[in-house]
């Protein structure tokens, strides 16, 4: 029962600290970095300690100071309730969401079962989906209640938007379930300790579907339309301030995070390393003892996990450095009428495979 | 039982954090009200036009579009889960149902509610 409990504050005080504490300040430093470094600038390199300013690391914390001592804006006529309201809605779902993926496997550790997973729910992927469509509502809301036309443009583009994608994205998914018969992703992560079994040689287009609907829910670049600088000055978020924009813009960073998680999970053999068993690393640590051995595997299946999200986080900064937007009209084709008969098309095709090999 | 109580602890976490972040903004920061300065950015110029005019029919029709796919998606999650069990049987009666949906997608698509542009 003791056991059962630190395991789970520190499973929660772990994936707290590493989103809010390490994640969601540094995705701010890096987009700028590495749009600097892409187009040939130096890029954020100026705030300083002294004369230390190691590559700009500083600026996360120079831009914390510069929006906590920001006024919190509300434009007149606006519905106040409703504009609090809706950053909220937008960052409880982005934090909470990590809750279900697996950082690692499980494992006997002095005698206790460890299980990676802060919840272990067996609809794991249901659950990602019906939070991560909450945050259509926070959009939505700061749209309709900042009064301002940029704002309700943002606002109508982002509803159509995220709802279109959301049903793309149900429909990618079912191939990779097909084929794996859960829902529980500490199931789907186990099931790809051979590395010919990983979901993307799985489902290589269930997988390429799956990255653009995730790319255009989290209103990234190439599918950024509802904050479009050059067109609606910030769209949904224009009337927000302080901490209130930093609410938005963290939850955007961290649902990149949730969906890099999600890929990896599904798609890029969760916590395991290419060609290497869980009892080959237990076996190659054996000289520490069983327990020592078993920490040390431990600590490898996490990092080997953060390692694959941290490579999609740069797969999807490098896309929004590298693509031009999307026409709306452009953006809502691509869902309907691509996205949408291919991952039919994908769920036909597993089926009558899957079918066929079983008999 | 006891996973869901470990999200609703994330929840409760995630809510105490952005509710602390409303609080901190609205205690710390100037407030200087002034009329110019409440009005609704729109380039420098006063908004001549409310923003609450009528918008395009194709966000209501999107919308409805979303609540018939994705309900018939949910369709789709247990019977995925199901498959391998299922066999044949499985597979033929869920073409029926997505030969159905395809059927409803082409009827949408051939009366030019997908075009954007018109």
């Amino acid at each position: 029962m003791v056991a059962d409990l630190i395991e789970s504050v520190a499973k929660i005080v772990f994936i707290f600290s590493i989103n809010l504490g390490f994640f969601a300040p540094i995705l701010g430093w890096v987009e700028r970095k590495q749009s600097a470094v892409m187009q040939d600038r130096i890029g954020a390199n100026r705030a300083n300690i002294g004369k230390f300013t190691i590559i700009g690391l500083f600026h996360p914390i120079a831009d914390a100071v510069k929006v906590l001592t920001k006024e919190d804006f509300v434009p007149a006529g606006a519905n106040k309730f409703f504009h609090t309201l809706a950053p909220f809605i937008c960052l409880v779902p982005a934090i909470a969401t990590f809750s279900v993926i697996p950082f690692g496997g499980q494992y006997e550790l002095f005698g206790h079962h460890v299980n990676l997973v802060i919840a272990d729910l067996d609809v794991g992927i249901l659950f990602v989906f019906a939070l991560t469509s909450l945050a259509t509502f926070g959009v939505v809301l700061a749209g309709w209640s900042s009064r301002s036309n940029w704002s309700l443009l943002g606002g109508l583009r982002a509803s159509a938007q995220m709802l279109s994608y959301e049903v793309a994205m149900g429909l990618a998914i079912i191939g990779i379930i097909m084929v794996f018969g859960t829902l529980k992703l500490s199931e789907i992560g186990a099931m790809q300790e051979n590395f010919l079994h990983w979901g993307i040689f799985i489902q290589p287009l269930g997988f390429i579907l799956f990255f653009t609907c995730a790319v255009a829910e989290n209103k990234r670049v190439p599918f950024d339309v509802p904050e479009a600088e050059s067109e609606l000055v910030a769209g949904y978020f224009t009337e927000y301030s302080g901490l209130k924009f930093v609410m938005f813009w963290m939850s955007e960073f961290l649902e990149i995070v949730t969906i890099s998680g999600i890929l990896t999970t599904l798609f890029l053999g969760a916590w395991h390393i290419p060609f290497v068993t869980d009892a080959m690393l237990l076996s190659f640590f054996q000289f520490a003892g069983p327990n020592g051995a078993t920490i040390l595997a431990m600590l490898v299946n996490i990092a080997t996990f953060f390692a694959k999200v941290i490579f999609f986080i740069w797969l999807q900064m490098t896309i929004r450095w590298t693509l031009p937007r999307f026409r709306y009209d452009q953006v809502m084709r691509l869902c309907w009428k691509m996205i949408l008969p291919l991952s039919l098309i994908n769920i036909s095709i597993t089926g009558l495979v899957l079918l066929l090999w079983i008999k | 039982m006891s996973e869901y109580i470990h999200v609703l602890i994330m929840l409760v976490l995630a809510a105490a954090t952005a509710g602390g972040m409303l609080v901190a903004t609205s205690l710390i920061g100037p407030k200087k009200s002034f009329i110019d300065k409440m009005e609704p950015f729109e380039c420098g110029e006063s908004p001549i036009v409310s923003p609450k005019l009528r918008f395009s029919v194709k966000f209501y029709l999107v919308a409805l579009f979303f609540v018939i796919f994705d309900i018939e998606a949910v369709y789709a999650y247990p019977w995925a889960v199901l498959f391998k069990e299922l066999g044949l049987f499985g597979f033929i009666e869920m073409m029926i149902f997505l030969t159905i949906l395809a059927i409803g997608l082409i009827y949408v698509w051939r009366r030019g509610a997908l075009e954007w542009d018109r």
